[in-house]
């Protein structure tokens, strides 16, 4: 499975971009794959609030819908309007034009507390 | 409560495969080997095989057992003649559904009902309780396996691994190749055209690799599951229940209200007088929304009518279809109605059933 390096990683299978107080918000190779047959995503709304933990977005494969929790808190910024009719994004391309949304960092410090690659990459094993 | 999770004897060549497992009434079952979306096109265009050990079989011999049988079933056995299969009910005495499966009538008074892996301990009890000393109640589920083989091109896979022809719907044989040990019927529940077969579990291992080597594919109870919902078949547990009479599931061709003396039947005669409670309807989304599933509430202005019993999106046609009981006078095709996913409503409509018309046959 895939593991950028240039990424932190939640335990429930998030990644986060950081660049500068903006982080991009998607999910790993390894939850598309356990997924697979992504056929909708909600998205949040733009200015919600999220919360570190909480729940931000639904992926819905063909058999489950699955909660997608925001790695940190923020204030959402942007989502990304191609999954509206390709979803499928989030299966071919996780780390690149299948990203979820973008956020306002509101306490980055919390970035301390997601993974590494090298840590993420042995939970998944 | 801790329950034993139970496994199929192929359990181990389908994780080889790369089945990806789930929990389904207790027996750990794959769901899926490549994906849902892919195997559902399988058995649609060409041919997939699904391990169905984990259902039951219940055989039942005896002088009485026609007779037994005629009381305990809802459809009419006298309708199907032996080499014959036939959908049928265990009703309960409200009318409503214990189990649907299928009654395969190997002698005039032999038979093999094949019943839903959740419901066999259930159903098991339900035929001993009204048992009578003429009728033999045989539980073989615990030794027995099964595969559905299902698609326009199970004939041939059928052709290569029996070297005879398929048995045509809804009837069946027993394979003299195998000594008979092998039932082999025209049966499934994907709406195409296949087969169903029958046999000891030491047989498994050996008849799964023949019928992959055939050309069939794996294919898990997802796909399983979109197959049998985009022909608007019941899933028990789900689209039937104890309180729902198959009438109210439009199943009523399935039910023999002529024949005296079943279970069920006067409360069924009286549900007909009385005027249906509800209806099982066929809904499909008519604007871009989240997959439909079970339990989301149905909408028609603004009030709650109804709840979905199942959804899916339909690998088939790429919309949202599901299934809900809704009251008579709004489970008409035409009805226009909104089902409400994580509180925001989408538009819908009902529909004449089923969702979708096969290519290859498996007219009932």
């Amino acid at each position: 499975m895939n593991v950028p390096d240039n990424l932190k990683y939640a335990e429930s299978h998030e990644w986060i971009l950081v660049d500068g107080d903006l982080g991009t918000i998607g999910i790993t190779d390894h939850a598309q794959n356990e997924l697979t047959d992504i056929v909708y995503v909600d998205p949040p709304k733009v200015g919600a609030t999220v919360s570190a933990g909480q729940a931000a977005a639904v992926v819905e494969s063909v058999k489950a819908a699955s909660d997608i929790y925001a790695p940190v808190d923020g204030e959402v910024v942007e989502v990304n309007a191609a999954l509206a009719d390709s979803p499928a994004l989030v299966n071919t391309s996780p780390y690149d034009e299948g990203w979820l949304f973008k956020v306002r960092l509101t306490n980055p410090a919390q970035l301390e507390a997601l993974k590494s690659p090298d840590d993420y990459r042995t939970q998944i094993g | 409560m801790s329950e034993a999770v139970h496994r199929t004897v192929l359990y181990d060549l389908q994780k080889n495969a790369g089945a990806r497992c789930i929990n389904f009434g207790g027996w750990e079952m794959p769901v899926q080997f490549t994906s849902i979306i892919d195997e559902h096109q399988t058995v649609r265009t060409a041919c997939g095989v699904f391990d169905i050990s984990h259902m039951g079989e219940v055989f039942v011999s005896g002088p009485g057992s026609f007779d037994f049988l005629q009381h305990m079933l809802a459809n009419d056995l006298a309708k199907c003649p032996v080499g014959g299969a036939q959908y049928t009910f265990l009703l309960n005495e409200r009318g409503g559904v214990i189990d649907d499966l299928i009654v395969y009538r190997l002698g005039e008074l032999d038979f093999l009902l094949l019943v839903n892996a959740a419901k066999i301990a259930e159903d098991v009890a339900w035929l001993e309780q009204h048992g009578v000393p003429e009728v033999k109640i045989d539980n073989r589920s615990a030794t027995m396996s099964a595969l559905a083989v299902q698609g326009p091109d199970a004939a041939r896979v059928f052709r290569v691994v029996f070297d005879g022809e398929m048995p045509a719907r809804n009837t069946f044989v027993a394979l003299e190749k195998c000594r008979g040990a092998v039932i082999a019927a025209g049966t499934g529940y994907t709406g195409e055209a296949g087969f169903e077969i029958f046999f000891p579990s030491m047989l498994a291992s050996d008849i799964w690799q023949s019928v992959l080597a055939a050309g069939a594919k794996p294919c898990g109870l997802g796909a399983r599951d979109t197959l049998r919902l985009e022909m608007c078949y019941p899933l028990n547990g789900s689209d039937l229940s104890p309180d729902r009479s198959p009438i109210e599931a439009g199943l009523g061709m399935f039910v023999a209200l002529d024949k005296p003396g079943f279970i069920g039947r006067e409360a069924l005669l009286a549900q007909k007088s009385a005027g249906l409670p509800a209806r099982l309807a066929a809904i499909r989304m008519t604007e871009k929304s989240p997959p439909p599933r079970a339990h989301y509430p149905v909408v028609v202005d603004g009030s709650v009518v109804g709840e979905t019993t199942s959804g899916a999106l339909s690998p088939s046609s790429g919309d949202g279809i599901a299934m809900a009981y809704l009251p008579p006078r709004l489970a008409t095709p035409g009805q226009v109605v909104q089902i409400d996913i994580r509180g925001r409503l989408f538009a819908a409509v009902v529909e004449k059933k089923p969702f979708h018309r096969p290519n290859s046959k498996a007219s009932a």
